[in-house]
């Protein structure tokens, strides 16, 4: 085993066999914020597919995690079990991706960018206003409603324990994904084209179709997510997915390193995890500010390190060659 | 009913064309979307409260006060935007086309939270300095306010369109527009031309802030988001680096929002979803917008 392989292992043991210490602790909430992490992990992992390693840039992506996460709430609250539920909001929000995929990726970077952002907050004015599905503004489950509960065999998952466990699982199983991916036929027809579109069209690869796929596939995380986020929460509502969500999501994979796996990982924890410790840890008004810095680090990052914290070997290598 | 709804929209639409011209200035030289423009909109707004509460400036006539107001609150976005070009911006004119954008959005965060955290996070009132009278139309009517919005954006728009056909510095802007390499060669100082579209883009934007604090009667720290969206649609629409372009998008956009708005059942709830629908449409449909030309991609 080599030095990375090994200290992974440990990594991961870390996060498997630490957080149950916690639990009646004071530092209980710590597994709630591992959790929430998990969640963006999850979400930065399938953002990376298309703004990191087809290069699309997308500005709305929190749409697909609130398409899934209604959809999959809309059939919990009539009766269905959570991994059905689970399996349509993924087929609805991979279908609604599709859609939107094949219609809007011919559009160059900086216009996909708010053609995307517009249909996120399309997305979230359409839940807010569409009372009959939705209940508004006010959220699901609605009054005298309730969710179904998340079952394996006999096992019911009930506390932050049990669904951190199944956002890890669900994390890890996204990574591995991810990277079998990424060094695959279509991993590399998606880094050509994010290289250089019409040197890949000419050298045959099917561009439009690669990005619609890129595009198709990295809904299957953000419905999951969504899903689980909705039975874990028990609750919905429109404000969960505002476009600054969708930015924190980008600012992740920006500042973890754009195409990496481990960037976007690192990106989430740092994003998510680190100024919700920080404010337990310093207190006061530290979480108010916790924008502002992210503001002058994305500037910072994209002029200074403009290939992130981790960057993936290969962008690394890219990089120097440039610069030698 | 329509007339009344085509007035609204014409008042609504100059503040929105003159917000898409600072887009597509900036867009037209650089190719890059300005995300940032929309804070600039939004501190413009906070440039000329400030203004208007200086104790000098309160004592004065009405129509010194508007002046005052409106130069104050353009100069002071004009800087903004040439200083956020100065960090933000320049340092990535050799990147990929997205490392400005994402720049821009740190900018664009930043900013509002600025405002959020060091000045306010309530919606603030904002006076409306003229008096307010209505004119009889048939059966509509146009009020004061609505006069004022429709003759300063389009005296503001008139001078543009003489500067940039006109002069000389509109010449090299033109220039500079066009292809920038030759530009340089033909000795523009283009940096300085870039400079210039980010100062006019920028007191357009604070002069539209004077006059939507005005109109609305309110301003907020996150007002420029959606306002900064549907100009940016009217931008598109028009031909995304056309200045006629832009304002006409913007005017279409305005009469747009307000008819759906007075003509469609359940409309004002729905009237944010129309912008952005017709941006996917225009970007679908005729991404090049009204005016633009149809550039072909560059191996």
């Amino acid at each position: 085993m080599n030095p990375k392989k090994i200290s992974l292992f440990f990594l991961l043991s870390g996060f498997v066999f630490l957080p149950p210490l916690f639990v009646n602790t004071p530092y209980a909430y710590i597994i709630r914020i591992l959790g929430i992490t998990g969640l963006y992990v999850v979400l930065a992992l399938g953002l990376n597919l298309t703004l990191g390693l087809a290069g699309l840039f997308d500005l709305g992506f929190m749409a697909f995690y609130a398409i899934g996460a209604y959809t999959s709430a809309i059939l919990s609250i009539h009766g269905w079990n959570f991994w059905a539920a689970t399996a349509v909001a993924v087929a609805v929000t991979v279908f609604v991706r599709f859609l939107l995929g094949a219609s809007v990726l011919r559009l160059r970077g900086d216009y996909l960018a708010i053609a995307t952002l517009g249909f996120g907050e399309m997305t979230r004015i359409f839940f807010n206003n569409c009372d009959s599905l939705t209940n508004g503004p006010k959220g699901l489950p609605a009054v005298g409603q309730s969710m179904g509960l998340v079952q394996i065999y006999h096992f019911t998952f009930t506390d932050n324990l049990h669904f951190y466990y199944l956002i890890l699982a669900t994390a890890i199983l996204g990574a591995v994904f991810s990277m079998r991916l990424e060094n695959s036929r279509i991993g590399r027809a998606w880094t050509a084209i994010r290289e250089d579109e019409i040197a890949a069209e000419l050298t045959g690869v099917a561009v439009t179709k690669f990005k619609i796929l890129a595009f198709s596939v990295s809904a299957v995380f953000a419905a999951v997510a969504g899903s689980i986020f909705v039975h874990w929460e028990n609750f919905v509502t429109p404000e969960s997915f505002t476009f600054w969500e969708s930015v924190l999501v980008v600012s992740m994979i920006v500042v973890g390193g754009m195409t990496s796996i481990a960037g976007a990982v690192t990106g989430a924890l740092l994003i998510s995890a680190l100024p919700q410790i920080l404010q337990v840890v310093l207190g006061g008004t530290f979480i108010h500010y916790r924008y502002l810095i992210f503001g002058v680090a994305l500037v910072l990052v994209i002029i200074f390190r403009p290939q992130g914290l981790v960057p993936s070997s290969r962008r690394q290598l890219e990089l120097q060659r440039i610069e030698d | 009913m329509f007339v009344q709804q085509l007035i609204n929209g014409l008042a609504l639409g100059s503040i929105y064309a003159l917000i898409a011209l600072g887009y597509t200035l900036v867009y037209g030289i650089l190719l890059m979307v300005n995300f940032a423009h929309s804070e600039i909109f939004m501190l413009g707004a906070f440039f000329a409260l400030g203004a208007l509460s200086l104790s000098w400036v309160s004592g004065l006539p009405a129509f010194m006060q508007l002046l005052l107001a409106l130069l104050l609150a353009m100069f002071a976005s004009a800087v903004t935007g040439a200083l956020i070009e100065r960090v933000a911006y320049k340092p990535l004119r050799h990147a990929s086309r997205l490392a400005p954008l994402i720049s821009a959005i740190g900018v664009s965060i930043f900013l509002q939270n600025l405002v959020f955290l060091f000045v306010t996070n309530q919606s603030v009132p904002f006076p409306r300095i003229v008096p307010l009278w209505h004119l009889e139309l048939g059966n509509s009517q146009i009020s004061s306010l609505q006069i004022l919005v429709i003759a300063v954006s389009f005296l503001l728009m008139g001078f543009l369109r003489f500067f940039i056909q006109k002069t000389s510095l509109g010449k090299a802007m033109r220039a500079t527009a066009g292809d920038r390499m030759m530009a340089e060669f033909s000795g523009i100082p283009t940096e300085r031309i870039i400079s210039l579209a980010f100062l006019i883009g920028g007191a357009l934007g604070g002069a539209a802030a004077l006059l939507n604090g005005m109109y609305y009667g309110s301003i907020k720290y996150n007002m420029g988001f959606l306002v900064g969206i549907k100009a940016f649609t009217a931008a598109v629409l028009g031909g995304i680096g056309n200045v006629t372009g832009a304002v006409l998008g913007g005017l279409l956009i305005g009469i747009l929002e307000s008819l759906g708005a007075g003509y469609i059942p359940g409309g004002s709830e729905w009237k944010d979803i129309f912008s952005f629908a017709v941006l996917i449409l225009v970007l679908l449909v005729r991404p090049e917008g009204l005016l633009g030309e149809r550039v072909s991609e560059k191996v």
